[in-house]
């Protein structure tokens, strides 16, 4: 092999630089993140129930969110009624974060792990201990 | 396998048809998931055709009649106070009369007309100029005559506060939160590059409540249903003489101002 010293040290070098995010990142990014239900208001609850099962919202509240505020500012229906009949006020501030008054431990811990920056906490306020801002 | 053009037309015909079939199927499944659940308006909600005010001014006579109502609108709203009157954020305030009612002037008025304060808010036009104007539909008509705005959507392009003919408007050139004395957990705040102003309290209206400023006022605002003929706004309108602001410009506002001259309403 003619130059063959300097082929493989510029291999070398290329496989260090195309995997340093991978060892740079080591014991950082997959800290998996723990979600907390611990609130003061959800140990009251007789039955731990969110607006639907644990399953739709997991998978699906930033849509039934999306939803909620089209619904309540645009539409003026301010009343959701789940698959169980059950009436919620539809509003982040005092429904949602009503129970989930730990944002930190229940929105933020997920949001940061996924990398995805929620614009609703520039307007809708969440008391301190619960506030990232 | 050989296959003539009327098997292939057969057979491509029914496999569209499969396709068809397959992807209905699957977007009825997934878009069922929650068929139960529904949007509704409130129980107890104050409903109307077509809401209006009636500022009755004769009912407000000294300074702090006027800033008690003030107040305790830009407090439940955590309207910021910068301090300068470049930044200003008002949802309701006051100015002069030959501001309020221009071209409407004249020197042999009444002298209170010189120095008495004249509520100014939102006259929720019927033919509101800030709707037509807004690019995302940030600015939208309720069925009940509401002009409101979607902060979500709000891009502070400003063509609202260019359009309306009231000064209704306020943007936010900076972050609001510093500038809230005491934040109301219950109402969210703005946040900066939006534009905001008087929504007629609707989070108010969807709990069976007045807004605010008519709470407070003791009956210098009216708040009723000018569709309704038995409506309060509307018993008013018919027995005293009313002005509404620049309604020259046909935007059909509805904020009506009765400025004295009569007996109480």
């Amino acid at each position: 092999m003619y130059d063959g010293g300097k082929i493989i040290t510029g291999i070398i070098i290329f496989l260090l630089f195309a995997t340093f995010p991978f060892y740079y990142n080591i014991g950082k990014a997959n800290v998996k993140p723990d979600p907390k239900l611990d609130t003061p208001v959800i140990k009251q609850l007789a039955e731990k129930k969110c607006v639907e099962s644990k399953e739709y919202m997991r998978a699906n509240h930033m849509q039934i969110l999306d939803d909620w505020r089209n619904m309540a500012l645009r539409e003026a229906k301010r009343t959701y009624r789940n698959a169980e009949g059950k009436l919620f006020e539809i509003s982040l501030q005092n429904t949602c974060m009503k129970c989930h008054s730990n944002k930190n431990k229940f929105c933020d811990e997920c949001h940061k792990y996924a990398n995805v920056k929620p614009y609703c906490w520039d307007c809708h306020f969440v008391k301190e201990g619960g506030a990232a801002k | 396998m050989s296959m003539d053009r009327r098997e292939f037309l057969k057979f491509i015909g029914l496999a569209g048809l499969g396709l068809g079939i397959g992807a209905s199927a699957t977007g009825w499944i997934f878009s069922r998931g929650l068929e139960a659940s529904e949007y509704i308006p409130p129980p107890g909600a104050l409903t109307a055709k077509r809401w209006a005010m009636v500022v009755d001014l004769s009912k407000f006579k000294t300074e702090e009649d006027y800033q008690r109502v003030i107040d305790a609108c830009h407090k439940i709203h955590n309207v910021p106070d910068f301090g300068n009157p470049k930044d200003e954020i008002k949802w309701i305030w006051t100015d002069t009369y030959e501001h309020t009612f221009p071209g409407q002037e004249n020197k042999f008025l009444p002298k209170e007309f010189e120095e008495k304060p004249f509520f100014l808010l939102c006259n929720h036009c019927d033919n509101a100029p800030c709707v037509r104007v807004c690019p995302t539909k940030a600015t939208f008509k309720r069925s009940d005559g509401i002009t409101m705005q979607d902060y979500h959507r709000c891009i502070g392009c400003r063509f609202c506060m260019a359009a309306c003919p009231y000064g209704a408007r306020s943007f936010n050139w900076r972050d609001p939160r510093p500038f809230i004395k005491e934040i109301d957990p219950t109402y969210p705040t703005r946040t900066k590059g939006v534009v905001e102003k008087c929504t007629y309290c609707v989070e108010r209206l969807a709990k069976g409540l007045q807004p605010k400023c008519v709470e407070v006022s003791n009956g210098g605002l009216i708040f009723g249903d000018l569709a309704d003929p038995n409506s309060e706004v509307r018993r008013i309108l018919n027995t005293h003489f009313s002005l509404r602001r620049k309604a020259e410009l046909g935007t059909g506002p509805s904020v009506f101002y009765i400025i004295g001259g009569e007996e109480d309403v």
